[in-house]
């Protein structure tokens, strides 16, 4: 077996979908992950969908324990981790039970045959063996004895049958790679690399991914494999890259790209915790990277680190961002950079920690107490998390304010193949300590004036301990305008409360425009935010496919709102919010600009799909008073 | 501005010109007057000195210092100095807070700054009493007092907050009050000269919502027998003519007659003792205001302070892997080349 064996002829696809599926033990994530690095190496365009229970070790077997992982590969640009999936790989009855359902007509079903047993099928919820019934007769079905080959294969090996057994999704990935002609070098290499202290499973994880591959050519079961070719893209060099691994790396280049230390003050929390991880193993950029003992001190830590003059993030999901909002009050109030980012997901309280949604934008609008306005930003693919990292941390710096960055648990955990950028490239986002006096007391001496505002940004002076002359006292009680003494007089809250407000809305002149796309004036408009970019994408394709005159846009800034957006809304027949929660931005759309836009919404812990998103727009246009929240079903 | 608010060595220098606005009579007076006045003896330059509050009468202290200042939130005085303190261990971090702000709200962030030796000197005003808020008891209130929220008496057991520092793993504890201004200057420069995070509370007076509170034990004529001075290396003694001494039964202090045992049971105070045991059970001697209490540096030891663990961690990185490379970094998982 070696990659340049082309040991029959391949049909080519130009697409398609594979959803792995099994009990939390089965090392699914594992499996979907290793498919989609040697699919980025191959040069697919890609998208991944994890999709894992709450639980740690939920019960063997059940429905609760299922984990999934779905990837699209293509061989032209895509933008979402597709619709229903063409091959479902169940390695138990309890996956099959939950994840059929969701394979596209006639697709490929791929069986552990040996999972299916009296206990398991009673486990999974079946009444009867669901091979015998006749409900999987609509799909291809290969049932194959994936524990049994995998015992085979690694029967001479020295490992324990408990580990040999536990191989057995590297037998199913070394199949699907035959299917799909993916390299298979790579993955053997990340076996070594990964296990190699492990000598045992090294060769167990090997034997078995090899049988799984031979057993694909030889079994004649399959026909023959597929090809989907490279995908014609950007000269130049890639990774595959989680949205949390480039919100990491943003941090980091902020920092670079500022010529300040990071520091991240946090406590772990689903789904931003990666952040945390992959951040703190980049101490030789000077970061810090603090896990405080609780929401509230992690955030605190990050603005006293600020104060300190570090570029100071902390990272967290809804639960986390309510409890830091006083701090972040505070923030606004002393007027110094924070980045906060909310890696979104399915709320209220624990709700859904482990799936996606994005429910929490009136929250980062408006959840805080007092007048207290700040600028929001949000990453739409998970590559664009890294961008998002960057342009949080220049609003911040720049106007001395947090800000709030928007991911959720789609982008922090789906992948998808990213353009390396030319670091020299990227914004210079240099600040400027304060250094010298800039006023002077009533008797004439120099003196610093804390809240001297720049007269353009409104931004006041940041003088961070250390420096002479420059020493002042900031505090949340209500500051006097210029020299920040503290001020109860009724006038000067009044003028500070509309000064940090102007401070805010003034960032609309510093921002881009929101892109259109389509012919730019179309009676129809597809506006969303954050995630929902792709399916929007893909769905506004097939929309203009049918012969519609859609156009569609994503906002990158979601306060304050890109300067052109009122003249992009003005004048359409009809402007579609599709969002993963109950209607936020259409809220501040309307209010802001009185139009009738009109919601799409699913709360359901997955993103939309494209087809979906066409169908209730096509139809909705049609009776023009369709229901639009069918996509919660 | 005037020459002495020139010169270092005076206490105009480190006094700011805003308005200090506490009741007056209020033991704060006096503990911002040590304050200033250890620092015009203190050889630390203003504009690395930051003074970090949370919320409530002690936490406008940092208005009234020269240096730098943060008044932040109820509670959250020592995380939010934690990460000053742990990013820049260049600074002198001093953080200020009351009762209800360290050991109500904010109680958890505080037994972590300690346990963590993050190098910061914190000053709990004790003042067993919410003052801010006019008048509710406070985590230090004695069981039975009566204020406006408990009007049949208290019935919340009070923290020992020296016993609190001990049993986070603080490594200095110390115990001062606001009327000795020379005793709260040795024991602030004591703890300004520790390396990591120090634990100071001090007794003070809110002569508005709990006047004398500690008279019990601070009056001229009480103060022989019910203030126990802690001196490292010597027999603790207190009472007329030292006839009284400490000694340890079963890990717990008793206080007892000298005359009545033998001189070598007599505690002699170690404040370099690594275990914290030493220092929760001398805490624990002051059970209430009518106890005798002792005064001084409980615990003194060394241990890694934190700010220059992180930084070494960050020196080690950059040993082995190279200083940060930014283009590098973004190549750090597997690529591919499209032509
Ligand atoms: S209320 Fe009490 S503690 Fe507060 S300033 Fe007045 S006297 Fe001092």
């Amino acid at each position: 077996m070696t990659d340049t064996a082309e040991p029959i002829e391949q049909t080519a696809l130009d697409q398609v979908v594979i959803r792995f599926a099994g009990d939390s033990g089965d090392g699914m994530q594992l499996t979907g992950d290793r498919f989609t690095s040697a699919s980025a190496l191959a040069g697919n365009d890609l998208a991944t969908l994890p999709e894992f229970p709450a639980e740690i070790r939920a019960p063997q077997g059940t429905l609760a324990g299922v984990s999934a992982f779905q990837v699209h590969i293509s061989d032209h640009e895509i933008y979402t981790p597709g619709d229903a999936p063409d091959v479902l790989v169940a390695m138990n009855p309890a996956a099959l039970k939950s994840e059929l359902s969701r394979l596209r007509d006639g697709g490929t079903l791929i069986l552990n045959d040996d999972a299916f047993d009296e206990r398991n099928l009673e486990k999974a919820g079946f009444e009867a063996d669901p091979r015998e019934t006749g409900e999987l007769d609509g799909y291809v079905v290969h049932r194959v004895n994936m524990t049994k080959l995998t015992l085979g294969a690694t029967e001479d090996l020295d490992v324990k049958k408990r580990d040999a057994e536990r191989a057995k999704n590297f037998f199913a990935l070394g199949l699907v790679s035959w299917m799909y002609s993916r390299p298979t070098q790579p993955t053997l290499d990340w076996i070594e690399a990964k296990f190699g202290k492990l000598p045992a499973i090294v060769a167990a994880n090997t034997a078995a991914f090899k049988a799984g591959h031979a057993f694909g050519e030889t079994a004649e079961m399959f026909g023959s494999p597929y090809k989907v070719e490279a995908a014609k893209q950007q000269p130049g060099e890639y990774t595959n890259i989680t949205g949390n691994v480039a919100t990491a790396w943003g941090m980091v280049a902020a920092g670079e790209l500022s010529k300040l230390p990071v520091f991240l003050g946090t406590y772990p929390i689903t789904p931003a915790s990666d952040i945390l991880h992959e951040l703190s193993r980049h101490k030789n950029f000077g970061v810090r990277t603090f896990q405080a003992e609780d929401e509230i001190a992690g955030v605190g830590a990050a603005l006293g680190a600020a104060f300190g003059g570090s570029l100071a993030f902390t990272t967290t999901s809804g639960p986390g961002v309510a409890l830091k909002g006083e701090t972040i009050g505070l923030a606004v109030s002393i007027e110094i950079p924070l980045v906060i980012v909310d890696v979104q997901r399915g709320g209220p309280s624990t709700g859904l920690p482990t799936k996606t949604e994005a429910s929490d934008l009136m929250m980062a609008m408006y959840g805080r107490h007092g007048e207290a306005p700040l600028p929001i930003v949000a990453a739409s693919t998970p590559a664009d998390c890294f961008y998002a990292a960057i342009e949080a941390s220049r609003l911040a710096l720049k106007y001395r304010t947090p800000v709030i960055l928007l991911t959720d648990g789609y982008l922090a955990n789906g992948a998808e193949p990213w353009l390396i950028p030319d670091v020299s490239t990227l914004p210079d986002i240099s600040v400027e300590f304060a250094t010298e006096p800039n006023g002077e007391d009533p008797t004439g001496q120099p003196v610093f004036l804390p809240y001297q505002r720049d007269p353009e940004t409104l931004a006041r002076p940041w003088a961070v301990p250390g420096t002479p002359g420059l020493e002042h006292r900031v505090g949340g009680l209500e500051k006097q305008d210029v020299t920040g003494n503290v001020n109860y007089d009724p006038a000067n809250h009044g003028r500070m409360t509309e000064l940090r407000e102007a401070k805010i809305a003034g960032i609309a002149s510093d921002i881009p425009p929101v892109a259109v796309q389509g012919s730019g004036n179309a009676p129809i408009l597809i506006l969303g935010w954050g995630s929902t970019r792709g399916a929007i994408t893909s769905a506004a394709e097939r929309l203009r496919g049918a012969g519609m005159d859609v156009d569609h846009a994503n906002l990158t800034h979601l306060n304050p709102f890109p300067p052109n957006l009122g003249e992009v809304l003005a004048d359409r027949e009809h402007v579609f919010v599709p969002e993963l929660n109950r209607g936020q931005l259409v809220r501040l759309i309307r209010a802001e600009y009185l139009v009738d836009a009109t919601p799409i919404n699913k709360v359901m812990g997955v993103p939309f799909t494209a087809a979906e998103l066409a169908e209730l727009i096509q139809s909705t246009v049609n009776n023009s008073t369709g229901n639009t929240n069918a996509a919660n079903g | 501005m005037t020459d002495v608010q020139l010169d270092p060595t005076k206490r105009p220098f480190w006094t700011s010109d805003q308005e200090v606005r506490w009741c007056p009579g209020c033991g704060d007076y006096g503990i911002l007057a040590a304050m200033q006045f250890l620092h015009t003896e203190l050889d630390v330059k203003r504009e690395d000195t930051v003074f970090v509050s949370g919320i409530g009468c002690a936490a406008r202290f940092p208005y009234y210092m020269s240096t730098y200042g943060m008044h932040t939130i109820h509670g959250r005085s020592p995380a939010i100095a934690t990460g000053l303190a742990m990013s820049r261990p260049d600074l002198n971090v001093w953080v200020v807070g009351g009762d209800g702000d360290m050991l109500s709200i904010g109680g958890n962030h505080l037994i972590h700054a300690l346990r963590r030796n993050v190098n910061m000197t914190v000053l709990l005003f004790n003042n067993q009493i919410y003052g801010l808020t006019k008048g509710q008891y406070s985590p230090t209130s004695e069981v039975g007092k009566v204020t406006k929220s408990t009007p049949m008496g208290s019935i919340d057991r009070p923290f020992n907050p020296i016993a609190l520092a001990a049993g986070a793993g603080a490594t200095f504890v110390a115990r001062t009050h606001d009327l000795d201004r020379k005793h709260m200057i040795e024991v602030f420069r004591r703890a300004h000269e520790h390396q990591g995070a120090a634990f100071i509370e001090i007794y003070q007076n809110c002569n508005v919502f709990n006047d004398g509170a500690y008279d019990p034990i601070l009056k001229r004529d009480n103060r022989a027998d019910m203030m126990i001075n802690l001196t490292h290396g010597e027999q603790i003694r207190f009472g007329t003519e030292g006839n009284r001494g400490i000694r340890l039964v079963d890990g717990a202090a008793e206080v007892v007659d000298v005359a009545g045992v033998s001189e070598s049971e007599l505690l002699v105070h170690d404040e370099k003792t690594a275990n914290p045991a030493m220092a929760f059970a001398l805490g624990m001697l002051s059970e209430d205001n009518y106890s005798p209490t002792p005064f001084g540096i409980f615990r003194a030891v060394n241990a890694p302070e934190y700010g220059q663990a992180v930084n070494r961690q960050l020196d080690e990185a950059a040993e082995k892997n190279g200083p940060g490379d930014l283009s590098q970094l973004l190549r750090s998982l597997a690529t591919w080349s499209v032509e």
